[in-house]
Formats: structure tokens, C-alpha cells, sequence
């Protein structure tokens, strides 16, 4: 298929021709490493710490997944629950309005005195926080476009709450809960990879990124870096597969 | 003319409970309250509809048409009145599932293939998986859709989803059937062929037919009886016996007592005195 070859070769061959022109210009420019070191050399260094890259990747990946799951389930049910129960609604509002507001990385410090510099939790609680407020926003989005035709059948039915919301409030909420969880997977990742920035284990990319640039290893955090997007194209692309799952069957 | 009216039984799974009407609406009146004060919608309304009779509902928008429906669906309370169902409450007749009901926009669910749409009624009130299939088989084939069971709604043409909306609504042999505007949205050769297969399947079950519309021959082809209403206040003004007899078909829109019907139709909406002519016409102002 010709337009399959197009849509998958042209951002690959933009990326190479991007790495090359990189390479160029850094070796021609004689950029001091600190600067930006080359491609090749930050390849060189992802192979000869492949094992160590692998590692910090899973126990930051395992707390992002963590957090992301945990985050969203916890979202999709307060955003259920919200839809149907007024008070609590106008409750959670601000305190949402609060967690979008702050900037939850700044909590790191605090939840890792809490929790203890050698527990996973802090991050994974971080992660959570994060995660829970795009899910929270677009499914009480979606959980409010029932149609008013919907709405009267289902009325005409007699149907019971909980009905209403099996048959028709929550599946015409999927897509929204998914568009949610495509900004969280992203996010998890960013700030699982951030949140290790502020101490604790040192066992996943963020803190490798931080004590390989202190240690003047720049193409090492580089490396490192390189898994950090890597993992984030993982998860985005992940939370894609399983939408795509899940709406299949509507359109057809 | 009583001999042209449809004879068939209620074939209901429950039996007429001493020939109470389909519908009794009684000095109905109805007040929306908004921002900028109040609105009569409805405005002292009667309406006798029999059970296994077809009735109209025609005027210009905002004669309270679709809002007269509506209460008879219990979809909405009256502001004073009284309005029986099969001699019930409104509320308890929506309770007991005692109507159908269709509307403009088809309303299927995107995500339900037709087959779970229109067994969806069947599902909410809990009847087992042999009986919604077998009905479900049975009701697609009388709207001819058969070999879409497993198509979603989004691959149908707007006609066919008002199909599958219409064998929804009869999914439990209601003896009565609330229709607003549904073949409102289709282009007009679609709604003439749906027009003639609501007639059909109007005969075959034998249920009574609330029907809003906007069209004149829309109404005189599907009716035993056309209700004309009038706006601010909505109110009935007039209604028409049409009674063309069971065989309506294709050769009636151009039969002499159709035009005539329609002519009826019109000169009530407008208020003028009606010639006389095969079908006639009733002033209520």
C-alpha cells in the first residue's frame, strides 16, 4: 500500500534526516559535549549501559502504570458518582480545580518525607494525582452528553438509575474517557520521570538523568533520556491500541 | 362510514380492561415556566383517542403538539387536567409499559448493533435471551431489515434507522403507539414508503397511533381521524374524520377522496369554512 509506505516512511525518514543534521552539526560546530553531545555517541552509550537502561526504565515504567491505573480507575468512579450526585459534585469541583492548579511535582518532597526515601509510593501517588484530573474532567464531560432523545426513551422505559447509566451513560462516556486517558499516559510518564528528580531510590530514569549529568556524563543522561521518550511513546501508544479496542465495534 | 374504520383486535398480551379508551386527555392545560415569564403551551385540551384508532396531531410549531404527546408519554406533567392512559394514570401506564413511542431523531444507540437496539426494551425489563430473540427476528423482518441485524447504526441510511427506531418501539405489542415526527428528518420519497409500512404495521398489530406532524398528507394518508391545533395558546381547533378505509396504498394519493381529506385538512388549519366533501370537517371553536 502506497499510502501506508508514505504515512510511516515520511516521519521516519524527517527523524533521520533530523538525527543526521544533528550529527553535522555538532561534530562541525565542534560543540562542547556539555552542549549537546552527538547521536552516535549517546547510541554508543544506550548499548554500552543497555542492561542499567533496562532496569531504570521497568521502575519507572512500573510506577507510572501504577499511578496511571490506579489514577484513572479512581477518576472514572468519582466522575460517576459526581455525575449522578449533585452536592458531591459541587464538592469535588474546587478541590479538582485545586489539583489541575498546583503544580503536584512540587509535592514530591513533601510525599517522600511521608512516605520514607526508600518506598515506591511517593511517585506512584504522584503519578495518580496527576493522571486523575484529565481522566475526571473529560469522563464527568462525557457522562453529561446523554441526548435529551436518550434521556426520554429511557424514561419512557421506566428504566432504573442504575440502568440509565449501564445502557447509555457510561458507553456514550468511552470516548471521552479515552481522550482523558491519552493526556494521563503521557503525563504518568513525564511525571514518574520528574518526580524521581527530588530523592528517594535511585533506581529509575529520572534519578539516572540527574546523577549522570551531575556526574558530567552527558551522553548518559542523554541515554537515559532517550528511554524516557521511549517509555512515554510506549504508554501513549498503548492507551491508542485499547481505545481503538473499545470503539471499534461502534463504528464499525 | 364506521364500517371503514380498523376493525382488527387489540393483540396485546394483556386484555382491553372494559373498553377504556387508548387515551383520554381532560381540560389539560400546560404552563412552562422560564426566564422571561410564563408560557401556555396548552391551553384547556380534550382528546378521545379509541383504542386501535390512528390519530394526527397537525398544527403550525408551537401549537403544543409534540408537548401533548409528551404528557400523554408522561414524559412531562400537565399543569392542570387529567390525562388516562387505558383508563390509568399517565405515570402509571409509562410504568406498566403501555405504549410505544418514536421520535423525530431515530435515537438508536451508536454503540448497539440493530439487533441489541431494538431488543433493548425487551432486555430493561428483563425478558430472557430466547424470547428477545425470537421477537427481535420477528420485528425485523416486519420493518424488512432482516439482513442488518448486525449492522451498527451509523452504517444505515436515515429511514432505515427510523426502522429499527419503530420496531423498537413495538417491541412489547404496546397497544399504543406515541410518534413524534418520525419521519420528519427523511426526504420525501422515503417518508411516503415509510408511510405506507407504518400503515401496514398499524393494521397487523392492531394498536392505537398518536401521531405529530407537520404534513397535511402525511396526516390524511395515515389517519382515521386528524386533530387540527393552533399556537399561542396551543390549543384544538378543529379535527377532520378521514377514514379512506384499510386499503391505503399508493393509488390513494391520487384518488379524488384523499385530495379531498386534504382540502378538509387545510381549510381547518386556516380556519375557513369547509365545503362539503367527502370528508368532513368539525369547527371546536
Amino acid at each position: 500500500m502506497r499510502g501506508t509506505a508514505v504515512r510511516v516512511g515520511a516521519p521516519l525518514l524527517l527523524g533521520v534526516l533530523a538525527l543526521a543534521g544533528w550529527e553535522v552539526l555538532v561534530r562541525g560546530a565542534a560543540l562542547p559535549a556539555y552542549l549537546l553531545p552527538p547521536p552516535t555517541e549517546i547510541l554508543g552509550q544506550i548499548r554500552a549501559i543497555w542492561d542499567g537502561l533496562v532496569d531504570a526504565t521497568r521502575a519507572t515504567g512500573t510506577n507510572a502504570l501504577v499511578g496511571l491505573v490506579v489514577g484513572a480507575l479512581l477518576a472514572v468512579v468519582t466522575a460517576a458518582v459526581a455525575a449522578r450526585v449533585t452536592w458531591l459534585d459541587q464538592m469535588v469541583a474546587p478541590l479538582v480545580a485545586a489539583a489541575a492548579v498546583v503544580p503536584i511535582v512540587a509535592l514530591a518532597p513533601v510525599l517522600s518525607n511521608m512516605f520514607g526515601a526508600t518506598s515506591e509510593t511517593p511517585r506512584r501517588v504522584i503519578v495518580a494525582l496527576v493522571v486523575f484530573v484529565p481522566v475526571f474532567l473529560n469522563t464527568l464531560r462525557g457522562l453529561r452528553q446523554v441526548s435529551p432523545v436518550h434521556r426520554d426513551l429511557m424514561r419512557s422505559y421506566a428504566a432504573t438509575p442504575w440502568q440509565v447509566t449501564r445502557t447509555v451513560t457510561l458507553p456514550g462516556a468511552v470516548p471521552f474517557i479515552f481522550t482523558g486517558l491519552n493526556i494521563a499516559s503521557s503525563l504518568a510518564v513525564i511525571s514518574a520521570v520528574v518526580a524521581e528528580y527530588f530523592g528517594g531510590l535511585q533506581n529509575g530514569l529520572g534519578s539516572r538523568i540527574a546523577s549522570a549529568a551531575a556526574q558530567s556524563g552527558y551522553a548518559r543522561a542523554w541515554a537515559y533520556v532517550a528511554a524516557s521518550i521511549a517509555l512515554g511513546l510506549l504508554f501513549y501508544g498503548f492507551t491508542l491500541l485499547l481505545e481503538r479496542a473499545a470503539t471499534r465495534r461502534h463504528t464499525g | 362510514m364506521t364500517q371503514d374504520r380498523l376493525t382488527v383486535p387489540a393483540t396485546a398480551t394483556t386484555p382491553t380492561s372494559g373498553g377504556d379508551p387508548a387515551v383520554r386527555v381532560a381540560g389539560v392545560d400546560k404552563v412552562f415556566t422560564g426566564r422571561r415569564g410564563q408560557v401556555e403551551a396548552l391551553h384547556q385540551v380534550d382528546l378521545v383517542v379509541d383504542p386501535g384508532e390512528f390519530v394526527s396531531l397537525i398544527g403550525p410549531s408551537g401549537c403544543g403538539k409534540s408537548t401533548l404527546l409528551r404528557l400523554v408519554a408522561d414524559l412531562d406533567s400537565p399543569t392542570a387536567g387529567t390525562i388516562e392512559v387505558f383508563g390509568k394514570s399517565a405515570r402509571r401506564a409509562r410504568l406498566d409499559q403501555d405504549y410505544g413511542i418514536a421520535f423525530q431523531s431515530a435515537g438508536l444507540l451508536p454503540w448497539r448493533s440493530v439487533a441489541d437496539n431494538v431488543e433493548l426494551p425487551l432486555r430493561l425489563h428483563g425478558a430472557d435471551g430466547a424470547t428477545r430473540r425470537g421477537r427481535v427476528a420477528e420485528l425485523l423482518e416486519m420493518v424488512g431489515l432482516s439482513e442488518f441485524a448486525g449492522s451498527f447504526p451509523d452504517q444505515l441510511s436515515g429511514g432505515m434507522q427510523q426502522r429499527v427506531a419503530i420496531a423498537r418501539s413495538l417491541a412489547e405489542n404496546p397497544r399504543l403507539l406515541l410518534m413524534d415526527e418520525p419521519f420528519g428528518a427523511l426526504d420525501e420519497m422515503t417518508r411516503e414508503r415509510m408511510q405506507s409500512e407504518l400503515v401496514r404495521i398499524t393494521s397487523e398489530t392492531g394498536a392505537a397511533v398518536v401521531f405529530v406532524t407537520h404534513s397535511i398528507p402525511e396526516a390524511v394518508f395515515l389517519s382515521h381521524r386528524v386533530v387540527v391545533m393552533t399556537p399561542r395558546p396551543g390549543r384544538i381547533t378543529g379535527e377532520v374524520d378521514v377514514r379512506l378505509g384499510d386499503q391505503r396504498d399508493e393509488d390513494l394519493r391520487e384518488d379524488e377522496r384523499f385530495f379531498a381529506a386534504v382540502t378538509a385538512v387545510r381549510e381547518a388549519l386556516h380556519g375557513r369554512p369547509t365545503p362539503a366533501s367527502g370528508a368532513h370537517g368539525r369547527d371546536l371553536r
